[in-house]
């Protein structure tokens, strides 16, 4: 049985020792843990959300839109959004997690302070924190499946790629949330995160192509996270690759790298300076 | 001195212009327990965080236990069982969740902590409360618990800040008796405080901290011995007369300092010279001889109270 000074003299020559003690999923049983006693309201309502805009626009809308052209292709309407929605509930699930969640712990519990006077680095802080943002992104996204697929909207057994897809884009949002969310010190400014998000779910594709923008706007969606997360899972669901989706996958693995390298470098500026 | 443990030279930490800690030195040797002794804003807790590697000095060198903490953070963080100022646990978990989930973030295996964990609960006087959400925990409690959690990876150096600030008398003596317990167990104690008679209580030996720099070094005792007399008369005339009768009893004794509300009268005999006070038909309204304490030395040190 190793003491706690063995455990850390023996990465004390590792590269990014500093930073990172290898410890995130210590992070993650923290989460579990605390899942215990949580209450179930606002995870239920991270994933009935999604599931109400299906029911809303896909049968209630769809009625009176009939079929939608993608990829060449004629598909009914509930089956175009569906994807969409699955991503949007992804991407639900780790930004709860990420924002506010994380504002709290930063700065009411003050327990990231705590977590970092142990050897624990803030590279397994923020780890951590992101794993446990994607593992709701995951049970959003999987949940979501299991409603779509009896109701007859998942055209093919591929589709199910677009669980992985949707927590890698999870894993995005969740890493930018945090490095977001570390900067913030107010509950005015975590405000500012709900007023961008709304609109940019609303008006990135998940109910109807961005063709029907202006170039100029088509262009500002192009450039949101969300568009690329909402393409890249209906490319998957659909089975409709081309380079599009690779500047997606891209897109994410941008957004990851610099969500993490920013949010370690705050949570280090923040209690390690 | 024995083998040292922490050794300070030349430290400095400045914040812009603003400089927290001001070239200070000290030692700390191993089974010792040292307190920072000093007003708020004296640099106490600042010290206590560059020791505890979670703040980087900006000049000097600092060693613990051999390591800079510059390059060796988490390997000296593993040595240490912080206590921070403000309770930072985990209000989401339960008493001995806390316990257990802290002895995770050193990596220790489960088999290790839920052993520890017994031990520490009884250590804490919370076997009681194993179950219970620390939101619902009295903040004597709460400090226990803390205390408690600082010690699941067994550390050979456990860091105080103000660990009794906030807390009734009863939750005080009972956290001062936990804490003797442990300084009889060889683990060495670091602590800041602004209350005397805790320094006095805790403290082998400590320095005396004020505008981010030490004004003086010693056991209590030393330090009374050095920096005041042996006794202290305080005596009272009402306000408007203390002004008046000052310039009197100044040239009794060698040394008076005039608070507000009443004078201190440095002496070794404090009853000979009230005898004196009252041959002089002086008639304080109010009078009271005491031992020395850590207060007049503070007092004399930087001619303000500890407590403003």
């Amino acid at each position: 049985m190793s003491t706690a000074v063995e455990i850390a003299d023996a990465r004390a020559n590792k590269f990014g020792h500093q930073l990172y003690a290898g410890r995130a999923r210590a992070i993650v049983e923290r989460s579990l843990l605390a899942l215990r006693s949580s209450t179930w309201v606002p995870i239920a309502t991270g994933f009935v959300e999604p599931v109400l805009y299906l029911l809303a626009f896909g049968y209630g809308m769809g009625e009176l839109i009939g079929n939608v052209d993608f990829g060449g292709k004629t598909i009914d309407y509930t089956v175009f959004i569906a994807p969409g929605l699955l991503a949007t509930s992804a991407m639900n699930g780790a930004i709860y997690d990420s924002t506010w969640n994380v504002f709290f712990k930063l700065n009411e519990s003050k327990l990231y302070q705590g977590m970092l006077a142990t050897p624990l680095g803030p590279l397994d802080v923020a780890l951590g924190e992101i794993t446990w943002a994607l593992l709701r992104g995951l049970s959003y996204a999987m949940a979501f499946m299991a409603i779509t697929a009896p109701l007859g909207l998942v055209p093919g057994v591929a589709a199910i790629l677009a669980i992985p897809a949707a927590v890698f884009i999870a894993f995005g949002f969740a890493s930018f949330g945090m490095a977001i969310t570390s900067y913030f010190k107010t509950y005015q400014q975590m405000g500012m995160i709900n007023i961008v998000l709304l609109p940019m779910f609303l008006f990135s594709g998940s109910l109807y192509p961005i063709s029907v923008y202006p170039d100029w706007l088509e262009f500002l969606i192009k450039l949101m996270p969300s568009w690329h997360g909402i393409e890249l899972v209906r490319d998957i669901w659909f089975s409709a690759f081309d380079n599009g989706t690779l500047i997606h996958v891209s897109y994410f693995c941008v957004m990851i790298v610099t969500g993490l390298y920013f949010t370690t470098r705050r949570l280090r500026n923040l209690f390690m300076r | 001195m024995s083998e040292s443990l922490i050794s300070a030279r030349g430290l400095t930490k400045k914040y812009g212009d603003f400089t927290a800690v001001n070239a200070i030195d000290f030692d700390v040797a191993k089974g010792e327990s040292f307190g920072l002794l000093g007003p708020n804003g004296a640099g106490k807790s600042t010290t206590m965080r560059i020791i505890a590697a979670t703040s980087q000095r900006t000049a000097g060198t600092i060693s613990i236990l051999g390591r800079d903490p510059e390059e060796h953070g988490p390997q000296i963080r593993a040595h240490l069982g912080v206590v921070p100022q403000q309770d930072n646990l985990d209000g989401e978990l339960t008493v001995t969740e806390n316990l257990f989930i802290y002895g995770r973030y050193f990596g220790l295996s489960k088999k290790f902590i839920r052993a520890k964990i017994e031990e520490l609960l009884e250590f804490a006087q919370l076997e009681e409360k194993r179950n219970v959400k620390v939101d619902a925990l009295s903040g004597g409690m709460k400090r226990r618990l803390t205390i408690a959690r600082a010690l699941v990876s067994e550390p050979d150096i456990l860091m105080l800040d103000e660990p009794t600030t906030g807390l009734d008398p009863q939750a005080r003596h009972i956290l001062w008796d936990r804490l003797f317990r442990l300084k009889e167990t060889g683990v060495t104690l670091v602590l800041t405080t602004h209350f005397m008679d805790e320094a006095e209580q805790l403290c082998d030996r400590l320095v005396v901290m004020d505008n981010g720099k030490i004004m003086a070094e010693g056991s209590p005792l030393e330090l009374i011995k050095v920096y005041s007399t042996k006794e202290v008369l305080e005596v009272r005339f009402g306000s408007e007369r203390n002004k008046e009768v000052a310039p009197i009893l100044r040239g009794m004794c060698d040394r008076i300092e005039e608070l507000p509300d009443r004078i201190l009268m440095y002496v070794e005999d404090g009853e000979a010279l009230l005898e004196e006070i009252i041959a002089k038909k002086l008639h304080p309204t109010t009078s009271l001889v005491r031992r020395s304490s850590l207060e007049d030395v503070f007092l004399r040190l930087t001619g303000r109270s500890l407590i403003e």
